[in-house]
C-alpha cells in the first residue's frame, strides 16, 4: 500500500497505531469508572489473584498495546510518496514504536500488584499510560517540529499526572509538581527554539529545514540561537546534566512502576525526536559545527557527573535515577557522533535499556513489598539467598546496566563506541569507558549487599512477592537481554535496517543520506 | 493600510470611550452612602484579604475545569460553524471527532461524580 499525503485521508492510515491506542485509552478510562466495583475500595483479602478490578483493566490495556503493535507491524508493508510529509512512515519510527509499546506493556505488567496495594485508580492509571505511549509515538513519527511539540505535550502531561498519581503519598505529589513546573519551563525553551528555527529557515518541517540549511538560505544567527534553545529543551527531557536537577526527586517520588516507565520510554521518545531533528534537519556541515561542541560537552559532563553522584546514593530508586542520567550521557555520545552506525547503536541501546531498566525496577518493586518502603540499600542485605530467583534476575539486570559482557547492555555500549569511533570521537569514547568503570561500583554494590551480607533482621524478605504478571515481565526482559547480549546481530541488523534512509533527500555530511 | 482597518479602529475607540465613560460618569452621578463592606476592593464576591493558604472546596476546581473545557469547545466550534457549509465534509468529520472526544470526557466526568455538587 502506498500513501500519498496530498490526500488528507491517507493520514488516517499512517496514524493507525496512534489512533487505536488513543481510542483504547478512552475505552479503558471509561471502563474504569463504569465497573461494578468502585475503584479505590479494597474489599478482598491481600492475596486476591485478580487484584480487585485492576486485573481486568490491566489486561484490557495490554490488549490495546497488542492491537497497536499489530498495526505497527502492518505499517511495514506501507510506503509513502516522497519523504517530506508531516508524519513519517519509515522504519525508524516503527522501531521506536516497538520500544514504546514494549516499555508500556512491561510497565503495565509490573504494576498490577502495586496499583492494587496502593489503591490507585486503575482506569486512569492504565488510560494515562496508553495516552503517554500515544504521545511518544507521535514524537517518533513527527517530521514537523509542531507535531513533535504536540506529541511531547501529550506524553508529558500524561506523565505529570502519573507522577503525582499516588495522592496519599506526599512525595508523589511533590514530585508531580516539580516535574510539572520544570517540564513546562523546558517546553517553553523548546517552543522558543522552534519559533527561532522557523524564523531562520521559513519552515517547521524537518526536511525543509534541512534543505534550507544545506543550500545556505537560512540565517545563521537566528539558527544558532534556535538550535541552542532546542538543545536545551530536549536536554531537559532526556535529563542531560546541567538540566538534570528534577530527575532524582521526580524518579524517587513517583510511583515505582511509573518511574520504570518514564525512565525508559520518555527518555527513548525524547531521544528519538532529538535524533530525527538534529540528524535530518541540522545535518549540514555548517550546522553540525554549531551543535557538535554543545553536544560533546553535554555528553561528557552528563556521563562524568551522573556516575560520580550515583556513587554516594543509598536509596536504590535514587541510584537508578542517577544511573538513568548516566545512560542519557552514553546516548548523547551517539548523537554527537551523528553517523548511521551511532544512530543504529542508539536504537539498539534504547531497546536494551528499556528492558534492563524496567526489569531492575520490577525487582525493586517486589523488594519494596509493592509499595514505597524498603528502598534503602540495606534492605537488600541477604536478599539473594532468601529469594534466589529474584536475586539472580536483579543481578543480571544490574550487570547489564553496568555493561557486563554477555548481556545486552555490553553489546549496546560496544555499538555506541563503534559509532563514536567512526566519527573519531576518541576523547569522548575514553570518557565513556572510564565512567562505565565507575558505574560498576554502584551497580555491583547492590549485588554485593544481596549476596555477601547477612539480612539485617530475621525474616526480612518473607513478604517479598512477585505476582504472575510481574514474573512474565521479568522472564521476558531477562530472556531478551541475554539473547541480545549473546546473539546481538539480529537485533542490530534490525536497528541498522531501521536507520537506513532516515533522511532520504539530498547528500548529507552524516552518512545517513544515500 | 487605509480603509480596511477603519472598523477595527472604530471598535477600539468605542470600547475606550465606553470604559472611560463608565468610570467618569459613575464618579459624577453616583450617590455615595459608603459602608465598610462597600469600601472593600471587589474580587468576585470573596473577601479579598487574608491568608493565601485559605482552603476551599475542591468542587470549585471541578466547575472551573468543566467551564474551561466547554468554553474552549465553543471557541473552536463557532468559527467552524460560521463557515461550515463552505468548508465541506472534511472539517465536519474533524469537528465531529473533536466533539466525540469531548463527549467521552464528559461521560467520564459524569460517571466519576464530577457533576454532582454534594
Amino acid at each position: 500500500m502506498t500513501l500519498d499525503f496530498s490526500r488528507n485521508l491517507d493520514y488516517f492510515w499512517a496514524l493507525l497505531p496512534e489512533i487505536v491506542l488513543s481510542v483504547w485509552a478512552m475505552v479503558v478510562l471509561v471502563a474504569g469508572v463504569s465497573g461494578r466495583h468502585r475503584p479505590g475500595q479494597r474489599t478482598d483479602s491481600e492475596g486476591d489473584p485478580d487484584f480487585g478490578q485492576g486485573a481486568t483493566l490491566g489486561w484490557l490495556a495490554l490488549a490495546g498495546i497488542l492491537v497497536a503493535g499489530f498495526f505497527n507491524g502492518w505499517l511495514y508493508g506501507v510506503t509513502e510518496v516522497g519523504h517530506t510529509s508531516m508524519i513519517a512512515v519509515d522504519h525508524f519510527r516503527l522501531f521506536a514504536n516497538w520500544i514504546f509499546l514494549l516499555a508500556g506493556a512491561l510497565a503495565i505488567l509490573i504494576s498490577f500488584s502495586y496499583v492494587y496495594r496502593q489503591r490507585l485508580q486503575v482506569g486512569e492509571f492504565y488510560g494515562l499510560i496508553l495516552l503517554a505511549i500515544t504521545g511518544m509515538m507521535f514524537m517518533a513519527a513527527a517530521r514537523d517540529l509542531i507535531v513533535i511539540f504536540l506529541g511531547l505535550e501529550v506524553m508529558s502531561i500524561s506523565v505529570y499526572a502519573l507522577t503525582a498519581f499516588n495522592r496519599r503519598d506526599r512525595k508523589s505529589g511533590e514530585a508531580g509538581l516539580k516535574y510539572f513546573l520544570l517540564g513546562a519551563f523546558s517546553t517553553g525553551f523548546l517552543l522558543y527554539g522552534i519559533a527561532l528555527v522557523y524564523g531562520a529557515t521559513g519552515s517547521t518541517n524537518v526536511v525543509a529545514i534541512g534543505a534550507s540549511v544545506a543550500n545556505g538560505t537560512a540565517r545563521t544567527g537566528l539558527l544558532t540561537v534556535g538550535i541552542a534553545l532546542l538543545t536545551i529543551g530536549f536536554a531537559f527531557k532526556v535529563s542531560a546534566v546541567p538540566f538534570h536537577m528534577w530527575t532524582p526527586d521526580v524518579y524517587e517520588g513517583a510511583p515505582a512502576p511509573v518511574t520504570a516507565f518514564m525512565s525508559a520510554a520518555v527518555k527513548a521518545a525524547a531521544f528519538v525526536a532529538f535524533l530525527r531533528v538534529f540528524l535530518v534537519g541540522f545535518d549540514a556541515a555548517t550546522t553540525y559545527d554549531i551543535w557538535y561542541p554543545i553536544m560533546w560537552w553535554l555528553a561528557a559532563i552528563t556521563m562524568v557527573v551522573a556516575n560520580l553522584i550515583a556513587l554516594v546514593q543509598s536509596n536504590v530508586k535514587r541510584m537508578l535515577a542517577y544511573s538513568s542520567i548516566a545512560h542519557a550521557g552514553y546516548l548523547l555520545v551517539a548523537l554527537t557522533a551523528a553517523n548511521a552506525t551511532a544512530a543504529a547503536g542508539m536504537l539498539f541501546y534504547l531497546l536494551v535499556y528499556t528492558l534492563m531498566n524496567i526489569g531492575a525496577f520490577a525487582v525493586v518493586i517486589a523488594v519494596s513489598h509493592q509499595s514505597e518502603e524498603r528502598l534503602q540499600i540495606e534492605d537488600y542485605a541477604g536478599f539473594g539467598w532468601s529469594n534466589p530467583l529474584l536475586g539472580v534476575l536483579l543481578t543480571i539486570f544490574l550487570l547489564s546496566l553496568a555493561g557486563f559482557p554477555g548481556t545486552g547492555g555490553f553489546m549496546g555500549k560496544i555499538y555506541l563506541l563503534q559509532g563514536a569511533a567512526d566519527s573519531g570521537l576518541w576523547v569522548l569514547s575514553v570518557i565513556l569507558v572510564l565512567s562505565t568503570m565507575v558505574s560498576y561500583w554502584y551497580y555491583l554494590r547492590v549485588a554485593w549487599f544481596m549476596w555477601m551480607r547477612e539480612p539485617v533482621s530475621e525474616g526480612q524478605h518473607d513478604l517479598v512477592t512477585a505476582p504472575l504478571p510481574m514474573r512474565l515481565a521479568l522472564v521476558a526482559s531477562v530472556a531478551l537481554i541475554l539473547y541480545m547480549g549473546i546473539f546481538p546481530s539480529s537485533a542490530l541488523g534490525f536497528a541498522q535496517a531501521s536507520v537506513h534512509g532516515l533522511g532520504s533527500l539530498g547528500g548529507g555530511l552524516l552518512g545517513l543520506r544515500p | 493600510m487605509s480603509g480596511a482597518y477603519l472598523p477595527l479602529l472604530l471598535l477600539f475607540a468605542v470600547s475606550v470611550v465606553t470604559a472611560v465613560g463608565m468610570l467618569v460618569l459613575t464618579q459624577i452621578f453616583n450617590p455615595r452612602r459608603p459602608t465598610p463592606q462597600k469600601e472593600m476592593p471587589y474580587e468576585s464576591g470573596m473577601i479579598p484579604l487574608g491568608d493565601t493558604r485559605a482552603r476551599f472546596s475542591v468542587k470549585f476546581y471541578m466547575v472551573a475545569i468543566s467551564f474551561i473545557v466547554f468554553d474552549l469547545e465553543t471557541i473552536f466550534l463557532i468559527p467552524w460553524a460560521v463557515q461550515a457549509r463552505a468548508l465541506g465534509w472534511g472539517p465536519f468529520l474533524a469537528m465531529t471527532m473533536f466533539v466525540v472526544v469531548l463527549a467521552v470526557g464528559l461521560l467520564y466526568e459524569w460517571k466519576k461524580g464530577g457533576l454532582e455538587w454534594d
